[in-house]
């Protein structure tokens, strides 16, 4: 991991498994869409709108294990201090916010028909929306460090503390009385028939590789704004100490 | 008691929300990344140039 630290390896890396990402990534969730659209029967309980899950759980899935690599991120940067982690959780963190968002509007959309209401402030609900709020405030978080030039140890000790979130959300639907179903899916058990598991899994991973094209494109974005910086900032430089020719 | 809501359009509603969402944040990213890379580059080329005739 420590290799992939040094910003030039990283691009040489990042330069073909960008494409390679949103390519393959694509190519997964059309192929699971359509089969979720055309090929899977109706449930015998939600009818139709089972389909809206093949979006629906990869898409809370994600913002969830955004935050969790989130975290990860800004542990790495507080303990080895590699600006490439603080990086990375730039780079999560706004389609972290997308995918959070995503689930909550198609949960809402799931919601009316099986439901018979478009939200209720229940515990898994609220804590996805907590969530999302999270990642709002360290986008802002961040965005203002930058700017400001300030250090990045401040969003990466609110990335850190906001993961108490995380096994919130996981275990909402055991600890409070919910609307929402209980884990459909635990270690090597599942509720969900086999019919519905391989699109759904197909379209998780799809939808996994295109949240870290995202990730990529997002990182190799900051470096070069940095690098871009940087130069600009040399030149300016060399431009106060040209001795005058006049 | 059921409503009698036609399910295809929440269906088609979660489909059309999910792919646009998704692929405006996708487009968004590597849009943004090619506009810093080539901002990058310009800059790499501008300060090559400056450098070159001094020499």
């Amino acid at each position: 991991m420590h290799g992939f630290a040094n910003p030039t390896r990283f691009l040489t890396l990042a330069r073909w498994l960008t494409p390679l990402c949103f390519g393959l990534g694509l190519l997964l969730v059309a192929g699971a869409l359509a089969s979720g659209l055309f090929v899977v029967s109706p449930d015998q309980l939600m009818g139709e709108t089972v389909r809206i899950l093949f979006l629906h759980v990869p898409f809370a899935w994600l913002g969830m294990g955004g935050w969790s690599a989130l975290a990860v991120s800004s542990l790495a940067f507080l303990v080895w201090r590699h600006p490439l982690a603080a990086l990375a959780a730039r780079g999560i963190a706004v389609p972290g916010a997308v995918f959070t968002a995503l689930s909550l509007i198609t949960g809402s959309i799931w919601g009316r028909p099986t439901w018979g209401t478009w939200w209720v402030w229940d515990g898994r609900l609220t804590s996805m929306l907590v969530l999302f709020f999270l990642y709002c405030a360290y986008i802002a978080l961040a965005q203002a460090a930058a700017r400001e030039g300030v250090s990045a140890r401040i969003p990466a000790i609110f990335g850190l503390l906001g993961a108490i979130n995380i096994p919130i959300i996981n275990r909402s639907v055991v600890w409070w009385n919910s609307l929402h179903q209980p884990p459909s899916i635990t270690m090597g058990q599942s509720a969900i028939a086999a019919e519905f598991l391989v699109p759904l899994f197909v379209s998780t991973a799809g939808f996994s590789l295109l949240f870290g094209g995202i990730v990529l494109a997002r990182m190799r974005a900051l470096i070069a704004e940095t690098q871009a910086e940087a130069r600009l900032r040399r030149k300016a430089q060399d431009f106060d100490t040209e001795p005058e020719t006049a | 008691m059921r409503e009698g809501l036609d399910q295809w359009s929440f269906v088609i509603a979660a489909y059309a929300v999910g792919v646009a969402g998704t692929l405006a944040t996708a487009a968004w990213s590597w849009l943004a990344m090619r506009r810093a890379e080539a901002r990058r580059d310009a800059s790499r080329k501008r300060r090559g140039r400056k450098g070159g005739g001094q020499r």
